[in-house]
């Protein structure tokens, strides 16, 4: 029963972190950059969904609805400003760069709301008691594996089926004959950052509602942890991020639960690094091989 | 023109020396008259150890190429292994300088064999995966030493590796008239802060020597070779994998050496405060400083080490305007419209220079 209370658990993280692998996976399979600041901006998701619904009083589906039109108007304007000057410069002037706007978050974060951490009020609320009160799964942990499930469905129907996911996957195949075949690659990237901006405030309320603690360094670790999970399920690979999310958080709470807590970060860095040296794609990866 | 070139060079090299040399001599003559106040003579020793930091980080990241976020874990690993030397060794070794001395080469060697462990599966990847693993190792490495209990009495060194949480440092067993050095998440406590700012200039000098003559050698040739294009690197013969490791390596040495002076400069340290912060904190210093540039992250470290302490008001904003400031150098440094237009520059101050040596 314990096993199974940490499953459970491991996998409503897992959700969590597969929403926000979602984003990375899909930044990094179109702009080929690892978007440090995507973890910044789950934590402003989940800042202004808590603001709307604490200060402004509104319902929490408005507030989560705010949030999503905010930091994809964020996403949007960051991409513009601090990356699109930067599509030709080598991988580590942008990593520096997408470490800065990290930065600039979480500090702009910390000067407007304070380094005192609030106290987030769950999206939904109650738990469900199974097998006679001894697995209680919380209706937050049901509604984050539910919202998992659509958003990664929806996302590989908008990819497979629709003109603006053709585009997006030819962006990732080749940009120069994208643009050529006549496809607008900048708004595609664009709109890229948009959507994964919008998922990071789905992921912002709901990790927020998971532990309830909303800092400026709220999104820092899991945005790390879900760059790890894109890379273990193979980069670029929506059904990968999933998957690798999924497997990560039950890792995560099943070191927690019997080896360690203190050590429980490192148990998952230490899968990160396994899987880079043992199968570099990832589980669903294609290999690609470097041209001279 | 190749001569002036290497002259050149040489010429910058003993400008760094002779500029070191004169700021400890002006320092040490300010603190010795009582000019300096004490928090800045507080300042001088972490100055000397983010300096030797920026200048081995710029080893990894400007002169090989390749971004490492966990530079804070090797100052780690060299801040306790040199605390652990000092402290037990206290009673055997009773001159200062030289148990200091003894913990900064403990501290390098360890960070070095750490450096070169966590190398052989870094060194294989490149790019943005490397960095995510560098500080995959950071943080690996700071919650372990997070989970260490240590201690020394007359029967030598007591370890205790406390992975459940459950463990205090009373499970050490000492003997009478034993001391506990490492009591898990609190760190490092009552360490004798024997280190000086002495010892930090000789840190300094000794860095600059290791790594502007590796720049200068064939190694590093060879290794900037590898940073500037792998590919034709390897098709010439150079063994891409050992240079990329010889600068690693050196890189955590040194990193390893700063971080015991660090470690024996402060009474209590917690390993926390070797996190991911302190990794961009340095990278800040190197890339504001110039990547590849010795000179600029000794200048960007102290200015910028300086500036916030000096400014009390400003503290709150320092990391934010760190933070533009970082975006900024980036976007400029990148921008081919000024980057062609510094190349013109250049080049027509030099064509100047050349006529006029010439006639």
């Amino acid at each position: 029963m314990k096993f199974l209370a940490y499953l459970v658990s491991g996998i409503s993280l897992g959700s969590i972190y597969a929403i926000i692998a979602l984003g990375y996976t899909m930044v990094y399979g179109i702009a080929k950059m690892l978007n440090f600041a995507h973890g910044d901006v789950i934590m402003i998701g989940g800042y202004i969904s808590f603001l709307a619904a604490t200060n402004l009083g509104l319902p929490t589906l408005v507030s989560v609805l705010l949030a999503m039109v905010v930091c994809t108007v964020l996403g949007i304007v960051i991409e513009a400003l601090a990356y699109k000057p930067l599509r030709s410069a080598p991988s580590l002037a942008v990593l520096i760069t997408a470490i800065g706007v990290s930065y600039l978050l979480q500090n702009a974060a910390l000067l407007i709301w304070g380094a005192n951490p609030k106290s987030y009020t769950p999206v939904v609320e109650g738990t469900l008691h199974l097998f006679d009160g001894q697995l209680s799964v919380s209706y937050v942990s049901l509604l984050t594996v539910a919202c998992c499930i659509v958003i990664m469905v929806g996302l590989t129907l908008f990819t497979n089926r629709t003109k603006m996911g053709k585009a997006m996957r030819a962006c990732s195949e080749d940009k120069g004959a994208a643009q050529l075949m006549g496809i607008n690659v900048n708004r595609t990237i664009s709109l890229t950052f948009a959507i994964g901006s919008a998922l990071a405030a789905i992921a912002g309320a709901l990790l927020c509602s998971f532990s309830p603690t909303l800092m400026p360094t709220t999104g820092a670790m899991p945005g790390i942890k879900a760059f790890t999970a894109a890379v273990f399920g193979g980069i670029g690979s929506i059904p990968g991020a999933f998957l690798g999310g999924i497997l990560l958080g039950v890792i995560e709470a099943l070191a927690k639960g019997y080896i360690s807590t203190q050590l429980s970060n490192s148990i998952v860095f230490a899968v990160l690094i396994i899987i880079l040296l043992v199968r570099p794609a990832g589980l669903l990866g294609k290999n690609t091989q470097e041209k001279v | 023109m190749n001569i002036t070139k290497k002259s050149n060079k040489v010429r910058s090299d003993l400008l760094t020396y002779a500029g070191v040399m004169l700021a400890f001599i002006v320092l040490t003559l300010l603190k010795n008259n009582g000019v300096l106040n004490r928090s800045m003579t507080g300042l001088l020793v972490p100055i000397c150890c983010y300096i030797v930091m920026a200048v081995s980080l710029n080893l990894t990241v400007g002169i090989l190429g390749d971004l490492s976020l966990g530079h804070a874990g090797f100052m780690s690993v060299g801040a306790f292994t040199g605390i652990i030397t000092a402290m037990s060794l206290a009673d055997a070794i009773p001159s200062v300088a030289l148990r200091l001395a003894l913990a900064m080469v403990v501290g390098a060697f360890f960070a070095a064999i750490m450096g070169f462990l966590i190398g052989i599966p870094v060194l294989r990847l490149k790019g943005d995966y490397l960095a995510i693993v560098t500080l995959a190792f950071g943080e690996i490495i700071k919650e372990l030493i997070t989970c260490l209990i240590v201690g020394s009495d007359s029967n030598g060194l007591h370890i205790i590796f406390n992975v459940t949480g459950s463990k205090s440092a009373n499970d050490l067993n000492l003997a009478e008239g034993g001391r506990i050095i490492i009591k898990g998440a609190q760190g490092a406590t009552g360490t004798q802060t024997i280190a000086t700012f002495t010892a930090g200039f000789i840190l300094i000098m000794i860095t600059l020597v290791i790594v502007q003559n590796l720049i200068r050698s064939r190694h590093g040739r060879a290794i900037m070779a590898v940073r500037d294009n792998r590919i034709a690197a390897e098709s010439v013969g150079i063994p891409v994998t050992r240079y990329r490791m010889m600068a690693f390596v050196t890189s955590a040495a040194l990193a390893g050496a700063a971080g015991a002076l660090f470690g024996l400069n402060y009474s209590n340290l917690a390993a926390a405060k070797f996190d991911f912060n302190t990794s961009i904190l340095v990278l800040v210093f190197v890339v504001l400083g110039g990547l590849g540039n010795i000179w600029g992250s000794i200048l960007a470290t102290v200015v910028l080490y300086v500036l916030p302490e000096a400014l009390r008001s400003f503290a709150n904003y320092r990391m934010l305007i760190y933070a533009i400031v970082l975006i900024l150098v980036m976007l400029a440094t990148n921008n081919p419209i000024l980057k062609s237009a510094v190349a013109n520059f250049r080049q027509r101050f030099q064509k100047n220079k050349e006529e006029v040596t010439e006639q």
